[in-house]
């Protein structure tokens, strides 16, 4: 390059790389190098007596199964919002993409609240529910039902572009080759966004496993039954069990870190973009 | 086996332009009927029940003093950080698109983890290095400087939250932002500081404001990563999604939903912002 005087020089550089990482070191990275420092300060048997107990444990299987049901819900319905949103050109689309954002702006408390005023015991469906001896608020569908709301948008967000970049000729050729519709979607457009579905799913469940103030709302903290982890490290952490809050936050950060290693590996490999809004 | 083409009579209807594409009444139904149950009906509910207070009973409980001192703490600190993200969120993201350096890929894939980390870890793991015995608060205590506890604890939290989403709105528009304007720039005789400020800033303003603007709405309504950092003291360290809580355990819902629908009138007004912004973003992009 001819036009070297079109960048910094290698002082300023240096500098500003060196406040840029220094800021992303204090804010960012302690925080996550404290939680497992915190979490081994008893020694490895410790941090494995905290994992063991009954308590922890059904938070870990209820947290599994909370993800395991809101994030297939999601994303049968992110493809197929996808499908319809990039596949066909129809008026308010842009107000319909809107709307699938909205729980991205709704605060998580809230997003817990208005499924209290729907089915809580003075909700709207309150009393229908009590009479026909259904449990929603402070049991697991509340839970599903907060978590789906907040994951709303995630698998939708990060098909819809991509979709809408690969356009329709691959699906209009398989149909003109004979293929229905199932076959289509199949064979031709499942594998073409098979990646980017992926990127989708990771931080939908990321998300799923990790929400915290929608599900604090409608779950009751009732230990055993509708405890998730991170509630689970919430009441850990107030009862000053610090080594048990930090252990189990430890699995969640685990989590996190797989959750940002595969998602690196997805945009290295297979150039997604990164999604840059939620 | 037969093709699927629709009859040209089927597909023809009036609002929406025809495609040989099947399918449309199978997604666009499960879309709209899954967004109708899941956020549409839930929304409409807390605004129904909040018409239902009535405005008298609607402006009591939800500008209480206890709610406005709530309303600023939370406006206040989340605009703070915002602007702490603003400024250090274009320079993570200037070096990561302009600079090359080893690890950059890890330090590009840091930038993501308070996307990923749940809230309540970020907010403990916070707590404990903020809190007088903790890594940084024994070093911030001699100089008189309390962090856990304080507002100044809440902004640090929201500065963990909203950095993401300022340096992932920056960085595409300036990787994509020509160089050749900046060499045009500096060949007419500006120098590096002028070109900045007068030809680079002026392109990324847009995305910055929209990062900012996501962190700001994110830090207004953000709860686990706060509660723990906040103490939660009425009036001095509440945040208002933590009032809500409070509320709703007291079962006040006249309070809760009141305090709820002034923060989501709030959220919905940013949200018509940034995409007016974006809108006004790809005009001046030309796309």
């Amino acid at each position: 390059m001819k036009l070297r005087t079109v960048t910094e020089g290698k002082g300023t550089q240096i500098v500003l790389i060196a406040i840029a990482l220094a800021f992303l070191a204090f804010f960012v990275l302690l925080p996550l190098i404290s939680v497992f420092s915190e979490a081994l300060k008893a020694g490895i048997g410790g941090f494995v007596a905290a994992i063991e107990t009954p308590d922890a444990l059904s938070a870990i299987k209820l947290t599994l199964l909370i993800a395991a049901i809101s994030v297939p819900l999601n994303v049968v319905f992110g493809i197929a919002a996808s499908w319809a949103i990039t596949k066909y050109s129809f008026p308010g689309k842009s107000l319909l993409i809107t709307l699938i954002d909205l729980p991205f702006s709704v605060s998580p408390v809230v997003s817990g609240l208005i499924f209290v005023l729907l089915f809580g015991a003075n909700g709207l469906f309150g009393g229908w529910l009590a009479a026909h001896d259904l449990k929603i608020i402070f049991a697991v569908p509340g839970i599903v039902l907060a978590t789906v709301f907040i994951t709303f948008p995630f698998v939708a967000r990060e098909l819809i572009p991509l979709m809408m970049e690969q356009g329709k000729d691959d699906e209009e050729a398989a149909l003109s080759l004979g293929a229905n519709g199932w076959q289509t979607f199949w064979h031709v457009t499942l594998p073409n966004i098979r990646w980017g579905l992926l990127y989708g799913v990771l931080l939908c469940n990321a998300r799923a496993m990790g929400e915290f103030g929608a599900v604090s709302v409608v779950s009751g903290h009732i230990r055993g039954e509708t405890n998730t982890m991170p509630l689970h490290v919430e009441i850990l952490y107030n009862e000053y069990d610090f080594v048990g809050a930090f252990a189990v936050a430890s699995l969640l950060a685990g989590l996190a870190l797989v959750t940002l290693v595969a998602k690196s590996v997805l945009e290295w490999r297979f150039d997604l973009h990164s999604g840059a809004r939620h | 086996m037969s093709t699927q083409y629709p009859s040209p009579k089927a597909r023809a209807r009036s609002w929406r332009k025809p495609s040989v594409l099947p399918g449309f009444a199978l997604t666009f139904g499960t879309t709209i009927g899954w967004l109708t149950l899941i956020v549409l009906i839930p929304i409409a509910t807390i605004f129904l029940k909040a018409a239902g207070l009535g405005w008298q009973q609607f402006l009591e409980v939800g500008f209480s003093s206890r709610a406005l001192a709530a309303y600023r703490l939370s406006f206040g600190t989340a605009a703070a950080a915002g602007l702490v993200n603003a400024v250090f969120g274009l320079l993570v993201a200037w070096v990561l698109v302009r600079y090359a350096f080893p690890g950059k890929q890890i330090v590009s894939a840091l930038v993501d983890l308070p996307f990923a980390l749940p809230t309540a870890v970020a907010g403990i793991a916070l707590t404990a290095l903020y809190s007088p015995n903790g890594w940084i608060g024994q070093v911030l205590e001699p100089l008189g400087i309390k962090v856990a506890f304080t507002p100044l604890g809440i902004t640090i939290a929201l500065v963990f939250i909203g950095l993401p989403f300022v340096v992932r709105s920056v960085e595409p528009v300036l990787a994509d932002l020509g160089r050749d304007v900046e060499e045009a720039a500096a060949t007419l005789g500006a120098n590096r500081s002028q070109t900045f400020s007068r030809v680079i800033f002026p392109a990324i303003a847009p995305a910055l404001l929209t990062g900012f603007a996501m962190a700001f709405a994110r830090g207004v309504g953000e709860y686990g990563s706060v509660i723990f950092i906040s103490g939660n003291m009425p009036g001095r360290t509440e945040i208002a999604p933590l009032l809500i809580v409070t509320q709703l355990e007291q079962y006040a819902y006249a309070g809760a939903t009141a305090i709820a629908v002034v923060m989501m009138l709030v959220s919905f007004g940013i949200l018509l912002a940034i995409n007016a912004l974006q809108a006004a973003g790809r005009r001046r992009m030309g796309a």
